[in-house]
């Protein structure tokens, strides 16, 4: 108990460098994280998709485009290509480490666009409150009528087939469902108390969400998109399939499955591996993303 | 003197909305004009059960709220008024500490930065504001260096309680609204944190308004007391005067349920029986009248008056007032 | 006469993934049918623990119970669920703080008085309505018979606290186990609420643990109070004299910090520090670290139980040795 008067603190900024550091919420998590083996594997395999895909020339022997006529559907284990050539004789591997490039592209970017238009609008509309939160929700409302798949086809059909279309069309179909949980997470927080305690002590709105909202929002909607990433993939892989995504010559996993129907008598084994790639990439996306939910629902 | 703050037929009722149109069914009516002084350097208390509109009252007084009838005038200025305080200036006068000190608390901050984030917000420069962030841990008795950096999750109760009072200050008010701050600690942690609200308001020259369900502690704390009944206040006055000599029914019956002390003379009946009433649709006339032995029809007629007498005690029964019509006055 | 409750060096150990808890570390005490003991303690003592640890509510996974637990006769450390289940509501009851912890929203009050005495006493649906009638009338719920067909939600506080005690009483248990059943409410219906507990149990002849942080409600309620720090108890004796003259400094502490009323405009006796961490007690007396009467000998050895009287007990060293002796608060 401190019984004269306070002195002030001759250095403060001194005094806050050397002050104990306290274990943010951030690093609880981290700490959490790094005790989920699952999560940590699905992170170092998407980790290593990743790297790959980026860096695929350096990963592949052959031309993913070169195609031969004498090499059409070699199985798994052929001399020169370990994982076989697809119906115009391109080496599989090369196709699918370059289609990678296109599937990832084509699954994350929605996303990412959908999180900053959604989570804007979702955010303003939390915090707004009112008639633009009505606004906002109501308008939001008539796009969740339509399911994602059905938005995206028709959104590709109207525009034509082709990556950007692609990605419009899937981050068109991803804004509601981001909006909405930006919206609902933001609400919940406008109405804590220290919220109010902010309101109380004069701060302008920006202030308020610059401090006290927009940190404690953030975690949950991120959480949220990265489970969307899984499904983006799928939903661009189905596009490219059905010959609304990616067009060919392009290494695509959709693309690929859909060419490779021809050799489902030939050779099945081949026609499965674009879709297991597509399986695996989207199920570590959905583990990870249910790793971070976990570790983030830190208890006091 | 001009008192500090002076609140006059200040009501709030909230709606009760329901039904197929949302159409509002009912009123809550949760503070029914109500009117009182808070004078400068005094603490006052206000005492309460569920439902007394208390806490109703601070978030009025707060602005947190919009108030549906009634003038608050601080320091003689108007609040909300064209010419008169502004709420943004009312706010640096006035501040409040919540109960539940984990939530009071943005858990993602630095306890150092919700402290200075109201002078942030009011236009202090970042270091200017985290200085007096860390004067503030010293004043409340928490090690600047140990604490500055922590964040609410790993401080205890009494801590965190610290941190409020300490987010208070910050902006420098003269008033300060404590809305059950000491409740849901421990007591021996109470003791400790009232000691602290008591040296803070000789040291830094404050005001209080102090709110709690606890006799005893706003006994302790208070220089005068207020005790509301479903959003009215049935008496006032100096706090040892109501405390040894209470004058209103409710105000006997409140001193008379707190648990003796002494096992050997316990508690053999209960003071009143039943809960308090719902503020939605309060009894005609007196509030009290449902619970109260000596209701008679006057009554459930007429509401009674808070008369003042001139010894700044005031109570609103008839039986103390002559003429009443009540067989007592 | 036997005790109705016994309890030997009773110790409960959570474990969670980041540390062990050290919730209960050797509690013992008997307690005799019609008598009220009191626990008294502030959050983190260990004393709601101890009555979940009595009636077996502690999750079995996270929980580790060591000692001997004997209630009416039944070894509750040792039972199955479907024993426990049995006993629980017949021999041993217990009510809670938040009447909403026992009450189902879902059905009338009458509905589950009734199914309670159905499935465990065996009679008839109107029987059991009729006896649940009797209840809510015992324990002073007006409008009754009308009350009997309300939902949970529809009561207030206190009414509710009432037909969580009916319910807890239908079946007459032995032991009835109180886990702050008045924190929660208004000043005016906690008394009402402790006056009616006291009779009931008169009347009923019921063991009693009751749980609280307030010493008021001690007083009204308990024969014996024991003090509760750390997971132990501190000081043990009947009501009146621990509380007139409290031995050990904690609960000198804690009865300073109480009478407040006494005190306006002066500085409290407020005890320093914070209550330990329960994940690692320091050795010793777990109260030294803020004890102002703590020596190097409080540090290192942890002090037992050293009987003051014939009914008394105190767990201090300097007290027991006469090196020290703590003045009441009055």
């Amino acid at each position: 108990m401190v019984d004269t008067p306070a002195i002030a603190i001759a250095d403060p900024v001194e005094t806050l460098r050397r002050a104990q550091q306290g274990k943010s919420y951030w690093k609880r998590v981290w700490e959490r994280l790094r005790q989920d083996k699952v999560t940590l594997a699905m992170a170092a395999v998407l980790t290593a998709l990743l790297i790959m895909v980026i860096f695929a020339p350096w990963f592949t022997a052959h031309d993913p485009y070169q195609g031969s006529v004498l090499r059409r559907l070699k199985p798994v284990g052929f001399p020169g290509h370990w994982l076989g050539t697809d119906e115009v004789g391109r080496d599989l591997w090369s196709r699918m480490v370059f289609g990678g490039r296109l599937s990832l592209l084509a699954g994350v970017m929605p996303v990412f666009l959908a999180l900053l238009v959604g989570g804007f609008l979702g955010i303003l509309a939390g915090y707004a409150g009112g008639l633009v939160n009505s606004a906002i929700m109501r308008l939001v409302d008539v796009l969740y009528a339509f399911p994602s798949i059905l938005l995206a086809i028709a959104i590709t059909g109207i525009l034509g087939a082709g990556l950007e279309n692609t990605i419009l069309a899937l981050t068109i179909a991803f804004v509601p469902p981001l909006v909405r949980i930006s919206e609902a997470v933001t609400t919940q927080a406008r109405h804590l108390d220290f919220v109010e305690a902010a309101r109380a002590s004069g701060a302008s709105t920006l202030q308020i969400l610059r401090y006290h909202i927009l940190n404690n929002v953030l975690g949950p909607i991120l959480v949220y998109a990265t489970s969307l990433i899984s499904i983006g993939i799928i939903l661009a892989a189905g596009l490219s399939f059905l010959g609304l995504g990616v067009t060919p010559p392009s290494a695509e996993w959709g693309l690929m499955l859909n060419n490779l129907r021809q050799a489902l008598w030939v050779d099945p084994v081949i026609c499965a591996l674009p879709g297991v790639m597509i399986f695996i990439t989207s199920m570590c996306f959905n583990l990870l993303s249910d790793g971070l939910r976990q570790a983030m629902d830190v208890r006091l | 003197m001009r008192p500090l703050l002076a609140v006059d037929g200040l009501t709030k009722h909230f709606p009760v909305r329901g039904g197929l149109l949302n159409r509002t069914q009912a009123m809550v009516q949760a503070v029914d004009d109500v009117s009182f002084t808070v004078e400068a350097g005094e603490t006052l208390g206000i005492v309460g059960e569920s439902g007394c509109g208390k806490s109703t009252t601070a978030r009025l007084l707060m602005h947190q709220v919009p108030l549906d009838r009634g003038t608050i005038a601080f320091d003689g200025k108007a609040i909300g008024s064209r010419e008169a305080l502004s709420r943004r200036d009312l706010h640096r006068q006035m501040q409040m500490v919540f109960q539940d000190s984990y939530a009071s608390l943005n858990p993602r901050l630095p306890v150092s930065m919700s402290i200075a984030f109201g002078p942030l917000a009011h236009g202090l420069a970042k270091p200017a504001a985290l200085a007096r962030a860390m004067d503030l841990l010293e004043a409340v008795g928490l090690d600047p260096l140990l604490f500055a950096n922590r964040y609410p999750h790993e401080l205890s109760g009494g801590q965190r309680q610290r941190i409020n009072v300490a987010r208070a200050l910050a902006l420098e008010p003269r008033l300060v609204i404590l809305d059950e701050a000491v409740s849901a600690l421990d007591k021996s942690i109470e003791a400790q944190v009232l000691n602290l609200l008591v040296d803070l308001k000789q040291r830094l020259d404050l005001t209080y308004i102090f709110i709690s369900h606890d006799l005893n502690v706003v006994r302790f704390i208070s220089d005068r007391v207020m005790v509301m009944y479903l959003g009215k206040i049935v008496e006032y006055g100096p706090v040892d005067r109501i405390y040894r000599a209470p004058r209103h029914p409710y105000t006997k019956a409140l001193l008379l349920a707190m648990p003796s002390m002494d096992p050997r003379r316990r508690t053999q009946e209960a003071p009143l029986s039943g809960d308090p009433p719902n503020p939605i649709n309060p009894p005609s006339g007196c509030r009290f009248r449902t619970r109260c032995p000596f209701a008679e029809a006057v009554c459930a007629d007429v509401p009674p008056a808070l008369t003042a007498d001139d010894g700044g005690r005031a109570v609103a029964c008839h039986m103390l007032s002559p003429g009443s019509g009540h067989s007592r006055a | 006469m036997a005790p109705v409750v016994s309890v030997k060096d009773l110790r409960v150990r959570f474990t969670t993934p980041d540390a062990v808890v050290s919730a209960v570390n050797g509690i013992s005490f008997d307690l005799k049918a019609g008598r009220v003991l009191g626990i008294l303690g502030e959050s983190g003592s260990g004393k709601s623990v101890t009555l979940r640890a009595l009636i077996g509510l502690l999750p079995p996974r996270h929980s580790r119970v060591e000692g001997h637990i004997a209630v009416a006769g039944h070894n509750v450390t040792k039972m199955s669920d479907a024993e426990l289940r049995e006993v629980r509501g017949t021999k041993i009851a217990m009510i809670f703080q938040e009447p909403m912890t026992a009450l189902d929203p879902v059905f009338t009050i009458g509905e589950q008085i009734a199914e309670t005495i159905v499935r465990h006493e065996g009679v008839s649906r109107d029987a059991a309505y009729r006896r649940a009638l009797e209840l809510l009338e015992m324990v002073q719920i007006p409008s009754a018979a009308r009350r009997l067909k309300a939902y949970p939600h529809e009561m207030s506080g206190g009414m509710r606290q009432r037909a969580m005690i009916a319910l807890a009483l239908s079946c007459r248990p032995a032991v009835l186990l109180a886990d702050e059943p008045t924190t929660a409410l208004d000043v005016t219906v906690q008394i009402q609420i402790i006056v009616l507990l006291r009779q009931l149990q008169q009347e009923l002849g019921m063991a009693v643990v009751f749980v609280t942080h307030d010493v008021g409600v001690a007083a009204e309620v308990a024969d014996r109070i024991a003090v509760m720090y750390a997971g132990r108890f501190v000081e043990t004796g009947p009501t009146d004299s621990v509380i007139r003259s409290p031995s050990h400094p904690y609960t000198a502490g804690l009865l300073a910090s109480t009478v407040l009323g006494a005190a306006h405009g002066q500085r409290l006796e407020a005890i320093p520090g914070a209550p330990p961490d329960m994940t690692s007690l320091p050795p010793g007396c777990s109260f030294a670290p803020r004890c102002r009467f703590a020596d190097p000998r409080c540090r290192h050895d942890l002090p037992g139980e050293y009987p003051l009287a014939a009914d008394r007990a105190v767990r201090c060293l300097r007290v027991a040795e006469g090196e020290i002796a703590v003045t009441s608060p009055r």
